[in-house]
């Protein structure tokens, strides 16, 4: 039951194609045709030739009915083929909602009786069996925010919640895909669960923090049904564009009839132009294509969201993020490994580097911490020290405590210890040994360079320092390069000092960093970034990230983060990966570049449609204008009924490209621009032409004018 | 054309982007409030009028507040003209006794003038007193111009200021932009004018004998000569300067009186774009990045050379039916060749091609020769250059303004294109700014469009059209593409000193400037209220040549989109007819 | 409301006092210097013969059609040529509009034509071909210049008209005309009138 990773998915699936068919014939309705003003007067146009038409077969016709019917047709599938991209786009992710609304199944509920029940203290060995006494079993669509519920391994979670008690692992594959169950326990930022997943093991008691619903997997579910779908401020300025550019074109076609007729006067030979001629030719000047598209690339932007297994919880969410100019991310985990490693071996005098690893290698074969293994493995790298057995050695292992803070080895003899310059310091001095200053200094450089030092010692004798540093995450260097050259800054938030942020952000090639970080100092950043005029964005997952990720313009929350996080954030990354930023912001810009490129596209197509039909419409009246004819189309009917083909059919070939979106390349706006301009600004201006050139060939190959 | 005409063109261009950066230094510390060495002089005079307005020079309006200004001193203005007109025959300066102007002809020539268009139905000497000329005409050369430099400076001030209420106080521009810039220019190039003989007098026409009596169709000898005086250098200066372009005379600015030699002439032609163009230099310097300004200015040169070139090359190719009479049109020194008919002597095809696509693309619209005479691809620039809104210079401050909005346009595609919402000079191009912009660019291709549709099938439109077939319909759509961009040239073969369009180009030149100017006011009071974005790596840089390029395109674009159709049905197919 | 009375004085003060400074003070200041500096020109720089006598504007063209005379461009003001003001015809310059392809243009009945055998019948041993500017029609009508062109077309016929040599001829031609302002600007051309005053002055 996990989800379907969207990349497997391919463009046409075959069940999809099935049901946008269908679909695009529902969507015939002229309610839902008034919605996109620009293939509402297509929709229009179609009656209305198909009207012509029909008066035609009655022997009324202004033109012979044949070629009425064909542009008729012909503009019935113009707005079909945009009914289909926007059905396309839907039934993916309609197909995508289908699976999650597997996981939404009614389940049994275990609800406490008591609210405000507490095992506070009670030591008992079953604290459950004294909760399995409260129970009464309900429906989970009975359930409302506020509910208390026992949920035991085995169990399905009922609906949204917080952990009020207790520790379980639980599978949350079917909203993730990701198949490693997750610890979830109170407290802290792992206390919230989802509805529909399931406890493998232990039990927790939950509180419900949403009505059936308003569940994050049924906003889910709205989301990318598209059933919740608004309009983007963006999509929004950019329909008013198009539709004042609709206008224009229908008065420049509408005006054309009494410069015809006047036009036959003057020239005292020839026919008006018919009124199919006109629809022909407003169809063709009207932006078709990205009127018909528009609605698909934005559905399909959202979908490209989820297969990235991010949520947006609005489309202005995802637009706003391609208008990113500042990434504030945090140090652990995002920038650098969860985990410092050791990097140098740093004799003291009169020790060789040599023997200080195999030191350093011994004390910490037996200590499993994260820390430790990255000295063993320094020391296999370094100088090829073997991975030893400890037991095998005969060797005493001293494990670290809070009192001593050290760690290390007993072994013939030798009595290797490890640990904080002080906990060493004072243990050689326990041994009538003295810490040498050269090694203080080493510690103290270590530090200021935001390395972590450990002392090795011998009994009384002090071998030397390992250093330990933050390691910056393969190919973070790069990233930022990427986001520097798209516009953005990146902010690296630690709670470190100063001094060791310095060294990491310079490191890791962040363009700032924000030290010692508290959430208040957090939100006063996000907020004097915003006063200057810019856009943020940040990830969180703890409670004390709330406030800043309800601040930020773009704030992605974990989804292994609280509830609280969740709620702040219009985003949710299912993968919980803090990188994932970086993708957030890119399928945001990609979407606003498919829709900037086919408009320029559906533009520039306009210049080969009049070359096509203006020679066409006045033929009878001034022949002269044949010699615009650059195309040397066979016909008028045939280049009125090429172009007006040609027009249909771009919309289909383009239905993949608003789906899959224009690529987007981190390279700076103005290389971006002149790239786009070149490809789909000059290539529609020159596409059409061949288009409309072949369409006229194959018509009249086949006779069919 | 000769190496003289190309050297004569280059030349033109070299002094005018020469002084773009000085004038418009100077224009952007008038609106900016700063010393700028007249105002000692005309300081306690500026100082004296903000009292009797009764205003603060200090009190900012809302977008509101300045539009209604705006509106409310056009109106007034408007009815001035109209009931000067009217009563002119019972005013004084009025040697003469002309009588009242037709209520239709005083309508159009109100609404033309206080719109900036100038558009002339009726003939100067034979219509107006030297009071309406005076008090009506002169003075809405210098008012309406004053309104769209006060527009545009109010549209600067919302692109250029962050989170404001206010884009400034209308009395002031106004009053700054007449006292400081308008005056000042008028007053130098009207003296080089006369000195070049244009006429400047209130004494009534002379009357010489002629040196060869004529016969009239009657058979009556004629003898003499009637030569109309008037104070025409004063209105000439400001006539070109303020993008006017009404002629004093009928012909405008053909007659010798008015532009008496090719220095004149010069001089006339930088007194068309020289406003318009350092207008470009002051926006960059007040919004604090004078690139912004010489990006807009290259598009428009860039536009305006490409179809100089084209009607240059038309208008020297001359009429090969002319040409096929045995008529020797091929240009040397000793002859200008080319297509001669409609244009004067002393200034040959070179200055006359010049001018035509000069006088179009500002709103200036008078004419140092007849656009209805030239070959169909000459006429065609300048009805083209009208159609693109009037933005390539286009009128003071109303060409810039206009042209800042298709800059939004550029802007708004482009942003989409780089995958950022689009941002100009750091302000966010939203819905609400598609919104006006698009009417803005809509509202004049309506006018022009509807207003041609209705005329070219009603008795009205269609009684007065001079010549046959594609012409007839190129000067009916030339004279609402005049009207509907307010510019007021004229293809002068129609007629239009009649009811039908006296109204119907009245109707639109009005709604085409006031709907235009409300707008831009809007999306300037939208402006200032934003913050402002700090451009970074990512934000489209709009002074680059790319960005040059695109605005260009989208100005071609969209002029080219609205109008080919019926511009195939004029122009296009009389030239193919014309070579047949 | 409030915002619209208020910008009423405002208005009306401003539109009063501005057409005072527009239309009032600046047209009398420019005529005041115009009329000390420059009184020829800014009086129409007329042409005022040995005797005081009147003969016309330097800058305004007449009408000749007869061969002892120079032509100039066409004009079709009415309703004479070369009107430049009629009160009671309320007529002034003008040019003829007429399209390129207008058959009163260029049509046999053309006004092209018709100048094309006005000028042929007047000199028929000149076959030269004519200079445009000699059959087209000015933009205002009252154009006071040929090119040098159109007036060497011209020169044989005058000279013989007035039985004069060509050279005596054209070398009025040469004293009438005018090159390009500082060797520059305009076109090259002769001024008519002053050429054919010239000519009768003889």
């Amino acid at each position: 039951m996990t989800l379907q990773k969207a990349q497997s998915r391919p463009l046409f699936e075959p069940q999809i194609v099935q049901r946008a068919v269908l679909d695009s014939f529902k969507k015939l309705d002229p309610r839902v045709q008034v919605r996109n003003p620009v293939m509402f007067v297509v929709f229009v146009g179609a009656i209305l030739t198909t009207g012509l038409w029909l008066q035609a077969l009655l022997g009324q016709g202004e033109a012979p009915a044949s070629f009425i019917f064909a542009i008729a047709v012909w503009l019935w599938f113009t707005v079909l083929f945009a009914n289909f991209a926007e059905a396309m786009a839907e039934g993916r992710g309609k197909a995508q909602a289908d699976t999650l609304k597997k996981a939404r199944r009614d389940i049994k509920a275990k609800r406490l009786a008591n609210r405000d029940l507490r095992l506070n203290g009670d030591t008992s060995t079953s604290p459950i069996s004294k909760l399995q006494s409260q129970i009464t079993s309900i429906s989970s669509s009975d359930l409302r925010k506020g509910d208390v519920v026992l949920v035991e391994a085995g169990d399905f979670i009922p609906m949204d919640g917080e952990v009020l008690e207790g520790v379980a692992s639980v599978d949350e594959s079917a909203i993730t895909g990701e198949s490693a169950p997750v610890i979830r326990e109170s407290g802290g930022d792992r206390s919230a669960v989802t509805g529909g997943t399931r406890v493998l093991s232990d039990w927790l008691v939950i509180r419900i923090t949403a009505n059936p619903g308003e569940t994050f997997l049924d906003r889910m579910i709205s989301m990318v049904e598209g059933a919740k779908r608004q309009k983007t401020p963006n999509e929004i300025a950019l329909n008013i564009l198009l539709a004042g550019l609709t206008i224009i074109f229908l008065l420049a076609t509408v005006t054309l009839l009494p410069f015809s007729i006047y036009s036959v006067n003057a020239a005292g030979q020839g026919t008006p132009i018919t009124v199919t001629v006109l629809v022909a030719l407003l169809v063709c000047l009207i932006p078709t294509t990205i009127g018909g598209l528009l609605s698909a690339i934005g559905i399909a932007g959202m979908d490209r969201m989820i297969q990235a297994n991010v949520i947006a919880m609005s489309g202005r969410a995802v637009e706003a993020a391609g208008d990113v100019d500042v990434l504030l991310l945090d140090k652990t985990g995002t920038i650098t490994l969860g985990n410092r490693q050791a990097t140098a071996f740093i004799p003291a005098n009169g020790v060789s580097e040599a023997n200080l690893a195999d030191a350093a290698q011994l004390s910490s074969l037996a200590d499993e911490t994260p820390e430790g293994r990255s000295i063993v493995v320094l020391a296999k790298e370094k100088y090829n020290i073997r991975e030893r057995d400890i037991h095998g050695l005969g060797a005493e292992f001293v494990p670290f405590t809070a009192q001593t803070r050290m760690s290390g080895v007993n072994l013939n003899g030798q009595q290797i210890r490890k640990g904080a310059a002080e906990s060493i310091d004072a243990y050689v001095k326990q041994q009538g040994g003295t810490f040498p200053t050269e090694v203080r200094t080493v510690v103290e450089n270590i530090a200021r360079q935001g390395g972590t030092p450990l002392v090795v010692a011998d009994c009384s004798k002090v071998l030397g320092v390992v250093q330990l540093k933050d390691i910056v995450k393969g190919g973070m260097k790069e990233r930022f390069a990427e986001l520097r050259r798209m516009g953005i800054k990146t902010v690296m938030i630690t709670g470190d000092n100063p001094l060791t942020a310095a060294a990491i952000a310079a490191e890791a090639g962040v363009d700032d960093f924000l030290a010692q970080a508290t959430p208040e100092a957090k939100l006063k950043l996000i907020r004097e970034y915003q006063q200057g005029g810019r856009l943020v964005a940040m990830t969180g997952d703890g409670t004390n990230d709330a406030p800043a990720l309800a601040q930020a313009d773009v704030a992605v929350a974990m989804n292994s983060g609280t509830q609280a996080a969740k709620e702040a954030g219009n985003m949710v990354d299912l993968d919980s990966n803090p990188t994932k930023l970086i993708e957030v912001v890119e399928i945001g810009k990609q979407l606003l570049i498919t829709r900037g490129s086919l408009t320029t596209f559906s533009i520039s197509n306009d210049i080969a449609k009049y070359f096509a039909i203006i020679p066409a419409a006045f033929a009878s009246t001034y022949p002269q204008l044949n010699q615009l004819n650059v195309m040397g189309l066979t016909s008028p009917e045939s280049a009125i009924a090429s172009a007006v083909i040609f027009n249909a059919l771009v919309i289909i070939v383009l239905i993949p490209l608003a789906l899959r979106g224009v690529r987007y390349r981190a390279v700076g706006a103005a290389a971006l621009l002149q790239r786009n301009l070149l490809i789909y600004g000059l290539g529609g201006l020159i596409v059409p032409f061949i288009g409309i050139k072949l369409i006229d060939v194959l018509l009249t190959l086949f006779g069919l004018v | 054309m000769t190496a003289n005409g190309y050297l004569q063109l280059g030349l033109f261009l070299v002094v005018l982007l020469a002084l773009v950066k000085p004038l418009g230094w100077y224009m952007a510390r008038v609106y900016q409030g700063q010393p700028v060495g007249l105002d000692r002089a005309l300081g306690p005079l500026e100082r004296l009028m903000y009292r009797l307005f009764g205003t603060r020079p200090d009190e900012e309006m809302n977008w509101k507040s300045y539009t209604v200004a705006v509106l409310l001193f056009n109106a007034l203005g408007l009815l001035a003209v109209y009931g000067l007109q009217r009563l002119q025959g019972a005013l004084p300066l009025n040697p003469q006794g002309l009588g009242a102007v037709t209520p239709d002809s005083s309508f159009n020539t109100a609404i033309s003038f206080a719109t900036n268009t100038n558009w002339q139905g009726y003939g100067g000497e034979t219509t107006m007193s030297y009071l309406t000329q005076m008090l009506a005409l002169n003075a809405q050369n210098f008012l309406s111009a004053a309104t769209g430099m006060a527009v545009l400076v109010a549209l600067i001030r919302g692109l250029s200021r962050r989170s404001a209420s206010t884009i400034g106080n209308f009395w002031v521009d106004m009053t700054r932009s007449t006292l400081y810039i308008l005056l000042p220019l008028a007053l130098l190039l009207a003296l080089l004018l006369v000195s070049q003989g244009v006429v400047q007098s209130f004494s009534p026409a002379h009357t010489v004998p002629l040196v060869q009596a004529t016969a009239d169709a009657d058979g009556n000898q004629v003898t003499e000569q009637v030569l109309p005086l008037g104070p025409a250098a004063s209105q000439i200066a400001i006539k070109q300067l303020g993008t006017n372009g009404g002629g004093f005379f009928n012909v405008n600015s053909a007659h010798p009186f008015e532009n008496p030699t090719p220095l004149s002439n010069f001089l006339e032609l930088l007194a068309i774009l020289l406003i318009p163009a350092a207008l470009c230099y002051t926006f960059g310097k007040m919004v604090g990045d004078t690139r912004q300004g010489w990006a807009v200015l290259a598009a428009m040169t860039v536009v305006f050379v490409a179809l100089l070139g084209v009607v240059a090359w038309a208008e020297q190719a001359g009429n090969p039916r002319i040409a096929a009479l045995g008529v020797d049109t091929v240009a040397s020194d000793l002859q200008p060749g080319g297509n001669m008919e409609g244009k004067e002597t002393r200034f040959g095809i070179t200055n006359s091609v010049l001018w035509a696509a000069a006088t179009t693309a500002a709103s200036n619209g008078s004419v140092n020769s007849m656009h209805g005479s030239y070959t169909p691809l000459g006429g065609f620039v300048p009805m083209f250059l009208m159609q693109m809104g009037e933005v390539i210079f286009g009128g003071v401050g109303s060409g810039l303004y206009g042209m800042l909005i298709f800059a939004i346009i550029a802007v708004f595609i482009a942003g989409l294109m780089v995958g950022r919402t689009p941002e100009y000079l750091g302000k966010k191009i939203e819905a609400y700014e598609m919104k006006m912009a698009s009417l803005i660019i809509l509202i004049p291709c309506a006018l022009v469009l509807v207003g041609t549709a209705i005329a070219v099938v009603s008795p009205g439109g269609t009684a007065t059209i001079f010549n046959t077939g594609a012409r007839g319909f190129s000067e009916v759509l030339y004279a609402f593409t005049s009207a509907g961009n307010n510019n007021g040239s004229a293809f002068a073969g129609l007629g239009a000193n009649n009811i039908f369009y006296n109204i119907m180009l009245g109707i639109a030149m009005f709604f085409s400037r006031y709907w235009i100017i409300i707008a831009t006011l809007a999306i300037a009071g939208s402006l200032a209220s934003k913050k402002l974005v700090p451009a970074g790596p990512g934000t489209l840089p709009t002074h680059t040549p790319l960005f040059v390029v695109l605005l260009i395109g989208v100005v071609l674009l969209v002029g080219a989109l609205t109008f080919i159709p019926a511009l195939a049905l004029g122009p296009f197919v009389e030239q193919l007819q014309l070579l047949q | 409301m409030q915002f619209v009375t208020k910008q009423l004085r405002p208005a009306i003060v401003a539109l009063l006092l501005l057409t005072l400074l527009t239309s009032v003070v600046y047209p009398l200041v420019v005529t005041g210097v115009a009329q000390v500096a420059f009184p020829a020109q800014a009086n129409g720089s007329l042409i005022v013969d040995s005797q005081g006598q009147l003969r016309g504007s330097a800058l305004i063209g007449q009408h000749f059609d007869q061969p002892q005379y120079f032509w100039g461009r066409l004009s079709v003001t009415g309703p004479v040529p070369y009107t430049a003001f009629n009160a009671d015809a309320a007529t002034g310059s003008s040019g003829s509009n007429l399209g390129p392809i207008n058959d009163a243009l260029v049509g046999p009945e053309g006004t092209v034509q018709a100048r094309i055998t006005a000028l042929r019948e007047a000199d028929p041993a000149n076959t030269a071909p004519i200079p445009v500017d000699l059959v087209t029609a000015s933009a205002s009508g009252l154009d006071p210049h040929i090119s040098p062109a159109a007036a060497e077309y011209q020169v044989a016929r005058v000279a013989q008209a007035r039985g004069l040599s060509v050279e005596q001829v054209r070398q009025l031609v040469a004293q009438h005309t005018a090159g390009r302002a500082l060797g520059l600007f305009g076109e090259p051309r002769v001024n008519v009138l002053e050429l054919n005053l010239a000519l009768d002055g003889r």
